[in-house]
């Protein structure tokens, strides 16, 4: 009985073994079916996420284009500089590593929210994100010693823009600073692949202006990181092409001598060789440091910039725009001898005031008593504004309006430069369209002497001397060197070319006759000067309540003006002046003029130079 | 008919290996240890490369490997007999242990698992238990009817959930049902019917949903939602199952050779020498390699059901397969963990995975079996 319930036991045992075994084998085969499907049929997908994972494409930013004045000194360069970036997908807590990193350098609320921003933005995978940029040695000794605690986050070096003249040329070459969501939402798709390892984009001045250029083509690195980020081996490289090197018209001597020339008053100067239309010189006093802004202005910094009442961030040269004044009279004058309403030798008296005809209104000379009898020669060279009120009522605003059109008012110059103003010239039609209202011969006598409705930035009237030492033909002002804009076919031709060198004596009176309103801005000249001053009366400041605690008498005062081109007989350069609340075109923007010219035309012994050559050999521009 | 003639007429699985075979004076099987020894070589060359190369791991897992064979080799010695003697002292014993790690015990990354023991240093007993459970199962079936009547089923269901609900209370609900399994193959060995083994597999299957919102620790409902879904937290909890998977399959059917997975020698995957060095195996060696490995632990498996199915009283065979059983179950486990078939449980791959006492505790396993094979006598 025994011995048969063992069997049968033993036969129960026997029969569960075997279950297991087929169990074990049908288990390890859907082991096996679940390494096929992994190691088979899922293999390319698997292959692929490992080489994501091993493999990272780096972008290597293009190192940007230097920029450099005409004699090759430099104006804008790169260099080194070590940031805390962060790679949001190697860190498991953000917000815990950004605290931590905060508790040991200073990372103020403004680089955080910009990290966010920048965190948020269409970006490419395990692209680094600058946090803080120049750290300083004792930084990045903190940081290397803590990294261990944060995977993700490192320290890199990259060239930043570097502007080794500060504030001399904030204007003109502008700045760039860290690209920004709006940069990119602008870009197509292969642009912005183009800026994958970028950082930084041009944002104003010559810098946007030429953006594309100066920043080159995007290089690549194939690199094989560990699970930490850390790179193990360079697989390929594609290196990037540099942004190209940008000559300049601007020379910095000339940069120098009109900036110094300004001292600490606030305006503005152009000057421009009106052979190539090369702008030299292009000055907006105060300006600002555009180092602070390359890697993040701070709020303070920006703070005070923007409640600095001179107005530092605001562009003169391009974007202020200014009643021109007597800067205009000589074209005023040519227009007149053009309509034919006067000659050189025709004369009035000038009582100090002239009657509007058919009025009993009086609008007074800027001199009282009056110049006496003026022809069209001492009315330029005294600035007479009566003999102007009676030609300009004469030829009609039709007449000026057109004429003076040619000279580039009105209208941007179309400078190498972006936000350029374009002024004011008043007309018949302007007038219905701005102010829906009819012309007034009270308008045209006003917008004879410059005054009224006529507004004229300082490059514009630049651009005045520009044509005016060409003889009535157009060039566009440029910056930057190389293959000038399209030479506009607009060109004045006087109905008696004559009356070119006439007038052109008529403004060389203006420095170097006894009567001469600029005669002390002509005093000791080694050439003779064409000039012309001006002053134009402050309408809008004096309402400008913020500015009255200030200085109310300084700021009511009149902006000075002058414009002026040099040599007479073979013009070299153009220039326009502007001194805010300067008062006297004449005794304060002249002398200023002159020390431009001086800069330009003289050579190292105070004589004027052979102008057909360079002004600095390559030797000499190669020491600054 | 002599004895001898008789000997010599019997089938030669019955007949015993003869007196001059050394094996089996020393009480080893030799199949069984050339297959743990093939096991252990493949183990220690993809630790070489999981572990970076680095000898003095090797040197640390062999020390290892040596403890566990001496332990294997002194347990062969022993007849069955005595291990059958000395069960129901070694399940007391670990359960006191049990009881102890609950109120005096180490904790370590919020789980009491160890006990210091003076003169010993660390120990877990959980260890332990994962012979003594399944061996007083076999203990208590030893001269009972089969199959096993409701009131057996009842006691040895008790034997097991004890010590099982203790080690879950630790936390350890891996190791916990890893132990209540190996309790539960030998009665299914002893002949529990299909009828109860079906509604038990029903009942879990009702049971499981309750146990995630009702039993489990947070940790443990975390591993499950990242099992179910690993992409949903791809740094976080899903990391080490996305990176294991991808390795597995960029192995693809030859590997990327030895000494050239990228995901674990770039540290992309995580625990590459420990829990998931089966990542390793199917990176560097592919598909064949895996096939190499499973084929060893199936020879050995194999082997063990063999000596189990000629094991002379009822004692000897339910432990030897429910040793064995209890080995594939870890293999199992672990290869589902690691391919992603089954959730995180922290479960080396047997004889591969570097460290931990279960090596030990295994080729213990293994001694026993021995010995049931090496001391056959025969039934008259």
């Amino acid at each position: 009985m025994r011995l048969r319930d063992r069997q049968r036991e033993s036969q129960i045992i026997q029969m569960r073994l075997i279950w297991t075994l087929a169990f074990v084998v049908i288990v390890l085969g859907a082991l096996v079916s679940r390494m096929i499907w992994l190691q088979w049929l899922q293999h390319d997908r698997f292959q692929a996420l490992a080489d994501q994972n091993r493999v990272q494409t780096q972008a290597i930013a293009p190192p940007r284009g230097l920029l450099l004045d005409r004699h090759g000194r430099i104006l804008a360069d790169n260099q080194p500089d070590f940031s805390l970036v962060v790679i949001p997908e190697q860190v498991r807590d953000l917000d815990a590593a950004l605290n931590g990193l905060r508790e040991l350098i200073s990372i103020d609320d403004d680089q955080i929210e910009r990290f966010h921003t920048q965190l948020k933005q269409r970006r490419r995978a395990w692209e680094a994100i600058p946090l803080r940029s120049r750290l300083t040695m004792e930084e990045i000794a903190l940081i290397a010693e803590a990294r261990h605690e944060w995977p993700g986050v490192r320290i890199e070096a990259e060239a930043i823009r570097h502007y080794p003249h500060g504030d001399l040329f904030s204007h003109v070459i502008g700045y760039v600073n860290r690209i920004n969501a709006e940069d990119i939402a602008a870009m197509d798709e292969a642009t912005l692949a183009n800026y994958s390892g970028t950082n930084f984009y041009g944002r104003a001045g010559i810098e946007r202006q030429y953006e594309q250029r100066l920043h080159g083509k995007v290089g690549y690195r194939k690199v094989e990181t560990n699970a930490r980020g850390r790179v193990q081996q360079v697989l390929e490289e594609i290196p990037p092409v540099p942004g190209e090197d940008i000559h300049l018209n601007l020379d910095l001597d000339v940069q120098r001598a009109a900036w110094d020339a300004l001292g600490s008053r606030r305006g503005a100067v152009i000057a421009i060789d009106p052979r190539d239309g090369g702008v030299l010189a292009f000055v907006s006093r105060p300006g600002f440091d555009p180092n602070l802004f390359v890697t993040g202005i701070s709020l303070t910094d920006y703070a005070a910039y923007r409640d600095d009442p001179d107005r530092p961030l605001f562009n003169r040269a391009l974007q202020g725009q200014y009643p021109p004044g007597s800067t205009i009279k000589s074209m005023m004058g040519l227009a007149a001898l053009d309509a034919g309403v006067t000659d050189w030798q025709r004369t009035i008296r000038d009582p100090g005031f002239f009657n509007l005809p058919g009025t009993t209104r009086i609008i007074r000379d800027w001199k009282r008593g009056g110049h006496g009898v003026v022809n069209l020669h001492t009315a330029v060279v005294e600035s007479c504004d009566t003999y102007f009120y009676d030609a300009g009522l004469k030829m009609g605003i039709d007449h000026i309006a057109n004429f003076l059109a040619h000279f580039g008012l009105g209208k941007i110059t179309g400078i190498d430069l972006q936000g350029e103003l374009a002024g004011i010239l008043p007309s018949r039609e302007w007038k219905q369209r701005a102010r829906k209202s009819a012309w007034f011969h009270g308008d045209t006598v006003n917008t004879s002497i410059g005054q009224g409705y006529m507004l004229a930035t300082p490059l514009q009237l630049a651009q005045t001397m520009v044509v005016s030492a060409r003889r009535g033909k157009q060039i566009v002002p440029r910056v930057a060197m190389g293959a000038p804009a399209a030479e506009p076919q607009d060109q004045l031709v006087l109905k008696n070319p004559d009356n070119w060198p006439r007038m052109e004596a008529a403004l060389a009176d203006v420095l170097h006759g006894q009567r001469g309103t600029a005669r002390a801005a002509g005093h000791g000249a080694q050439y003779r000067i064409a000039g012309k001053s001006g002053t134009a009366q402050v309408f809008s400041l004096a309402s400008d309540v913020e500015y009255k605690e200030l200085d109310v008498a300084e700021r009511l005062r009149d902006h000075a003006l002058f414009v002026a081109f040099a040599p007479v007989d073979n013009p070299a350069i153009a220039v326009a002046v502007l001194v805010e609340n300067g008062e006297s075109g004449g005794r304060t923007a002249g002398p200023v003029a002159r020390a431009v010219m001086d800069a330009w035309l003289l050579d190292g012994k105070g004589s004027l130079r052979d102008l057909s050559r360079p002004r600095l050999q390559p030797d000499e521009g190669a020491t600054p | 008919m002599s004895s001898r003639e008789y000997l010599r007429q019997l089938p030669s699985h019955q007949r015993g290996p003869s007196n001059r075979d050394l094996a089996f004076r020393l009480h080893v099987d030799a199949p069984l240890l050339a297959g743990l020894l093939a096991i252990m070589a493949y183990g220690m060359f993809i630790l070489y490369s999981a572990g970076g190369e680095d000898i003095n791991l090797l040197i640390r897992q062999s020390m290892r490997f040596l403890v566990g064979f001496t332990t294997m080799f002194v347990l062969a010695q022993f007849p069955p007999r005595t291990f059958r003697f000395w069960t129901p002292v070694l399940y007391g014993i670990g359960l006191v242990m049990l009881v102890l790690v609950l109120l005096v015990g180490i904790e370590a990354k919020g789980a009491q698992r160890w006990l210091y023991i003076p003169g010993f240093g660390r120990f877990q007993p959980s260890e332990l238990m994962k012979i003594a459970v399944p061996a007083l199962v076999a203990w208590f079936f030893r001269d009972r009817a089969l199959p096993p009547s409701f009131r057996d089923v009842v006691i040895a269901l008790t034997i097991v959930i004890v010590p099982a609900l203790l080690i879950g209370k630790q936390p350890d609900l891996g190791t916990a049902l890893l132990i209540a399994m190996s309790g539960l193959v030998i009665l299914f060995m002893a002949g529990l019917s299909w009828r109860i083994i079906g509604a038990a597999v029903a009942f879990v299957a009702v049971a499981a949903p309750l146990m995630y919102f009702y039993v489990m620790h947070d940790y443990q409902r975390r591993r499950v939602d990242t099992f179910l879904n690993p992409e949903a937290d791809p740094l976080g909890a899903g990391w080490n199952i996305i990176q294991s998977k991808t390795a597995i399959g960029s192995g693809g059917i030859d590997g990327k050779g030895w000494l050239n997975g990228t995901q674990s020698r770039l540290d992309f995957l995580p625990e590459s020498s420990t829990d998931f060095i089966f990542a390793v195996l199917a990176e560097e060696l592919g598909l064949l390699g895996i096939l190499l490995l499973f084929a060893l632990y199936l020879f050995v498996i194999g082997r063990c059901l063999w000596i189990s199915y000629h094991a002379q009283d009822l004692f000897s065979r339910l432990l030897g397969a429910g040793l064995a059983i209890t080995f594939f179950i870890y293999i199992l486990v672990n290869v589902g963990m690691v391919s992603g078939l089954l959730p995180v449980v922290g479960v080396p791959l047997p004889l591969i995975s570097y460290g931990g006492t279960s090596i030990v505790t295994l080729l213990a396993g293994f001694g026993m079996l021995m010995s049931i094979h090496t001391h056959r006598r025969l039934i008259g």
